[in-house]
């Protein structure tokens, strides 16, 4: 599969690290830091090479998230390549910039340490934080270890700030579970990195004087559902731009990527949708069942926003049977959102497979390789009596099983 | 379901090391050649109290990102641990216990009711403080792990200590480090095939 010849080196990197890594790679003009568990080492360690020369980035250290966020759209608007990091409730303080990020168009690229938000008050892993803001227009893209944090975050930087684009992105990985996991991470050679994310040409710098630009004026019922289109129009863009720059990337660097990675989903007769680490967890219980000769397979989700709902039904649509996984919940509604998305992508389908949905590893919660292989043993038990179909129910909590 | 790799479960207590000897060995795993993961069970984390890390070791890449439920190796870098924490959890009946302790080997499956494979014990304090002068147990009981599985080239262990600590520690303590390694083996490999 690797034709690539650039030159790597495999390193022992934490997630952290390798965001990090990735960050003094693409050695942005600005970055704004506020600490918060598990993220707070990926800055750390990036803040050291600030320190010791390593990049030419502008450290801002802010007194909150709120300010980092805003730090970090000033930053951009004024023509810098601006970056920042966050996990859970610190991404919940930034949430009004959040959005005026997104509707400013601009490509400030966010390493997110997914972490279940409070309350109560937890520490680890869940995907809440970024599902939360997944309508607010930011691109979104979930890493299953070290390597894809490393590979996404060099990509995110291409996709924000491609003229038909023009919008943040966030790259989630899993708190603890990969941000302080120790792997090996193939990390490629300085130069052709930059030369692959290229110099950043501000499209509307605040501080080009000679062409002076207003942003974030008040846009009334006048002008704000052009600018919204527009936005929108940003984000449709961004499914081309994703799939090139996967492409582009894969053919310098060996690593190939697209919207989603199936694994052994062609002929399988019994499919399951994961992001993140689980997805990793999963392959192994896909491998372990296809030795006993059992037709099963795997979507991993790389990209949620722009949700791929075409190439999605393609991929999935000779199954028998599907069950998506979601670490948060969507309370009140059908579903997890992850589930919520698909069965809105099948909805045109005239023969569609069986589904089902599971609300798993909240606040860190392990799911094992023999709970991944159970799952799939379940929703054969589904396809065969219709039990369960269309459900969705929490997974692994006391007195539910 | 035959396991594809190796794992390790580290016991010890908050400054320790435990964590470090966790990435240490699973750093030198990668210079051996192989794929590895090394990661702590984060709690509260307070100093002197009971913690977990793990290590991971295989031939090819490691794709699970699941806790170790059933470790081929345990290792318990404090015995003050032995019956205050659960070490014999998810332990199946080859699995390796390492302690560092006094104790003999048979003293220690009586007091924790020990139903896997072999058990070894050994002095790594006492090691460490011949040879390093501190009395932290985690590099020789990665040496008396090499001794015990051979799982890993010493050799990448040694240019691994070498090339991670020389900044911090000087030739000096690298070559304590080293020799704290070498002490830890070579008393697991007399006792190994006994």
């Amino acid at each position: 599969m690797t034709t690539a010849t650039v030159k790597k080196i495999r390193r022992a990197f934490t997630g952290n690290e390798a965001g990090a890594e990735a960050m003094r790679q693409i050695n942005p003009d600005v970055a704004a830091v506020f600490p918060i568990t598990p993220q707070t080492e990926l800055m750390h360690a990036f803040a050291s090479f600030v320190a010791n020369g390593k990049v030419k980035t502008e450290l801002v250290m802010v007194e909150s998230e709120h300010s980092a966020m805003s730090a970090t759209v000033g930053a951009s608007a004024a023509g810098a390549r601006a970056m920042t990091a966050t996990s859970a409730n610190g991404l919940a303080l930034m949430w009004e910039i959040v959005y005026i990020a997104a509707s400013s168009r601009l490509p400030i690229v966010m390493p997110i340490i997914n972490r279940a938000l409070s309350g109560p008050i937890n520490i680890h892993c869940d995907h809440s934080d970024m599902m939360g803001c997944r309508d607010s227009g930011w691109i979104q893209m979930f890493s299953e270890n070290s390597q894809e944090e490393y590979d996404n975050l060099i990509q995110a930087i291409r996709i924000a700030e491609h003229p038909d684009v023009l919008l943040p992105v966030m790259v989630g990985q899993d708190g603890f579970i990969i941000s302080h996991s120790l792997e090996s991470v193939e990390v490629f050679d300085d130069e052709e990195v930059r030369d692959f994310i290229g110099e950043y040409h501000p499209k509307n710098p605040l501080l080009d004087t000679d062409h002076p630009y207003t942003f974030g004026p008040l846009d009334l019922q006048d002008y704000y559902m052009e600018h919204k289109r527009q936005q929108h129009q940003g984000m449709q863009n961004a499914r081309q731009v994703i799939l090139d720059t996967g492409k582009e990337f894969g053919e310098k660097f060996g690593h190939h990527y697209s919207n989603f990675e199936e694994f052994h989903l062609e002929d399988a007769e019994i499919g399951m949708i994961a992001l993140g680490s689980t997805a990793g967890t999963a392959k192994v219980a896909v491998e372990n069942l296809r030795e006993q000769g059992k037709k099963v397979g795997l979507l991993k989700l790389r990209v949620f926003r722009p949700f791929p709902f075409k190439e999605l039904v393609e991929a999935v649509k000779h199954l028998k049977g599907l069950i998506v996984l979601d670490r948060s919940d969507s309370f009140g509604a059908m579903g997890g959102p992850v589930f919520l998305d698909v069965s809105a992508s099948l909805n045109n389908l005239t023969k569609k497979p069986v589904t089902r949905n599971l609300i798993y590893g909240l606040g860190g919660r392990d799911m094992k390789v023999q709970d991944l292989e159970k799952i799939f043993g379940m929703m054969e038990k589904t396809v065969k009596t219709g039990k369960g179909a269309g459900s969705s129910q929490y997974y692994g909590a006391r007195g539910d099983d | 379901m035959k396991k594809r790799m190796k794992e390790v479960r580290w016991h010890g207590r908050g400054g320790q090391g435990a964590k470090t000897a966790a990435f240490l060995l699973a750093e030198a795993a990668m210079d051996d050649g192989k794929y590895f993961q090394g990661f702590p069970e984060y709690g509260p984390e307070r100093e002197g109290a009971p913690i977990k890390a793990y290590t991971r070791i295989s031939d090819r890449p490691i794709l699970q990102h699941d806790a170790v439920s059933d470790p081929d190796v345990v290792i318990v870098l404090d015995d003050t641990l032995l019956g205050s924490v659960p070490v014999t959890d998810g332990v199946v009946e080859d699995t390796i216990l390492m302690v560092n302790t006094k104790m003999t080997p048979d003293e220690v499956v009586k007091k924790i009711d020990w139903h896997g494979g072999r058990v070894y014990t050994i002095k790594a304090t006492d090691i460490a403080m011949e040879t390093i002068g501190k009395p932290i147990p985690n590099t020789p009981m990665i040496g008396a792990f090499i001794g015990a599985t051979g799982m890993i080239n010493e050799k990448a262990l040694e240019s691994k200590i070498s090339h991670k600590f020389l900044k911090k520690l000087g030739q000096e303590g690298v070559d304590a480090n080293i020799e704290a390694v070498r002490k830890a083996r070579k008393a697991i490999a007399e006792v190994k095939d006994k």
